[in-house]
């Protein structure tokens, strides 16, 4: 049986690991490296590397993060942050990554989403979507792209069916109203998506005690949990993770 | 001129192919990521990695894959890594129909639907005793899958390991001096290391 995946995640910016509030206020969590080994070692399923600075220069550093990353770590992790073509793709994979996320490119160019997929297959394509609630119409969220910092109109649960149609292999799911409070995931939007795809959806966003964990599984029917602040700051150990959602019922890797 | 006990890890030019590199170098084995045709020839086992679509896989491999296939029914030991491992078989029809290296029977096709696919995460193996990947590994143990097809086995003459994904999925074959995994060992964690030292004893004719 398929186990439930915790995945923590490590934003970087300028080599170091950084998290926020709403992608803003950031503190430093330490050195990539060291931190994924760790978490590795607790017994993570993956990690998520995201490059907040995302630029021309910070690419090149994130080659090399993501280089020594493969060569201490023997677990999957995926990259993302500015990815913009399938050569970035496949600069990344080679480097040892096993997924490359993808966000405001597949917005502008969902193409890439395609083209990704028929090269990588599609278990390598993550479409990383960033939700913020709408204001004007309830029960539905808008894609926001550039980090959070630019508002579409663009409807998150069809933009997940219609990206997922186009070669998208999984979904990460953040929102942009729960990220960085640890005040739970947002758990309609997770469902929202996770049972208008077949592919998988990570929730993101949001995370501050197991019991956040147990509901975006089991109410928001999502197939893996993301989290930073909870483990960077080390408020629970992954092995905690797991053990708690084990007593509860959930099949994972332990 | 090449190390005998050389594990040559195919380059060709796809995908994560260093990650393989890599756990076998943190293993201590002498390890190599090559296309070069005398190195191949020389090594003491070969590694076909895979992380792309079948069919550029394959196009990718182009003329080395006769190579390989001419060595290892000459008794080379062979591990095939995901897409790497779906190649071992006599077709797929990802994206379009291609053929495979035909050294194990069977076709590569879609994971029913009615589930979550692709099926990716950590899946339980139900380990098989005289398959020599999982020396050292009792009963049970998770691997990483990532993928939405899957080989069909209809190979008698092949040892078969599966995992539960609401069907019996092949996760490893093992055929004489042929050796598969669905699942990546390479991102495997501490078990997945355990596989791929298997390999570098069975390379090195320390097969139990």
């Amino acid at each position: 049986m398929l186990t439930r995946r915790i995945i923590p995640c490590l934003d970087v910016k300028d080599g170091r690991v950084v998290k926020g509030v709403h992608f803003l206020n950031l503190r430093d969590a330490g050195d990539p490296v060291e931190l994924g080994t760790r978490y590795s070692d607790e017994g993570a399923d993956e990690l998520v590397f995201l490059d907040i600075t995302a630029t021309i220069r910070s690419r090149k550093t994130i080659v090399e993060l993501v280089r020594k990353v493969a060569e201490n770590v023997f677990i999957p992790f995926t990259v993302g942050g500015g990815i913009s073509t399938v050569e970035q793709m496949d600069e990344l994979l080679r480097s040892g990554a096993e997924k490359c996320s993808v966000n405001t490119a597949a917005v502008k160019k969902p193409d890439i989403l395609t083209q990704a997929a028929q090269r990588f297959g599609n278990q390598c394509v993550v479409l990383a979507i960033d939700a913020r609630r709408s204001k004007t119409r309830a029960g539905h969220w808008q894609v926001t792209v550039k980090a959070g910092t630019e508002a579409t109109d663009i409807d998150a649960v069809e933009w997940a069916v219609e990206g997922a149609k186009r070669g998208a292999g999984e979904i990460l799911l953040t929102s942009m109203d729960a990220d960085g409070t640890q005040k739970g995931y947002d758990i309609e939007l997770t469902r929202a998506v996770a049972d208008a795809v077949t592919i998988p959806v990570i929730a993101s966003g949001g995370a501050g005690t197991l019991v956040h964990l147990y509901d975006a599984i089991v109410a928001g029917h999502a197939e893996a949990v993301l989290m930073a602040s909870i483990t960077h700051f080390e408020n629970y150990t992954i092995n905690q993770m797991k053990e708690y959602l084990r007593s509860r019922g959930i099949a994972v890797n332990l | 001129m090449f190390n005998r006990y050389m594990l040559i890890v195919i380059d060709y030019n796809i995908g994560n192919v260093k990650s393989v590199c890599n756990a076998f170098r943190h293993l201590g084995c002498d390890v190599e990521l090559s296309c070069d045709r005398r190195k191949i020839e020389a090594a003491s086992a070969l590694v076909l990695p895979g992380v792309a679509a079948f069919g550029f896989a394959v196009n990718a491999l182009g003329s080395l894959g006769a190579v390989i296939k001419d060595l290892v029914l000459a008794g080379k030991p062979l591990l095939g890594i995901c897409v790497g491992y779906q190649m071992l078989f006599d077709e797929s029809c990802e994206f379009g129909t291609h053929k495979g290296l035909g050294l194990v029977s069977g076709a590569v096709v879609p994971i029913p639907p009615g589930r979550i696919i692709p099926h990716m995460g950590w899946n339980k193996v139900g380990l098989v005793d005289d398959m020599s990947l999982f020396d050292g590994l009792d009963g049970e143990k998770h691997f990483y899958f990532a993928h939405s097809f899957y080989a069909n086995v209809t190979d008698g003459s092949a040892k078969v390991a599966y995992a539960d994904y609401g069907f019996n999925l092949p996760a490893s074959v093992q055929k004489g001096n042929i050796y598969g995994t669905q699942f990546h060992p390479e991102k495997s964690g501490q078990q997945g290391l355990q596989v791929l030292r298997n390999f570098a004893r069975i390379a090195e004719g320390k097969d139990a």
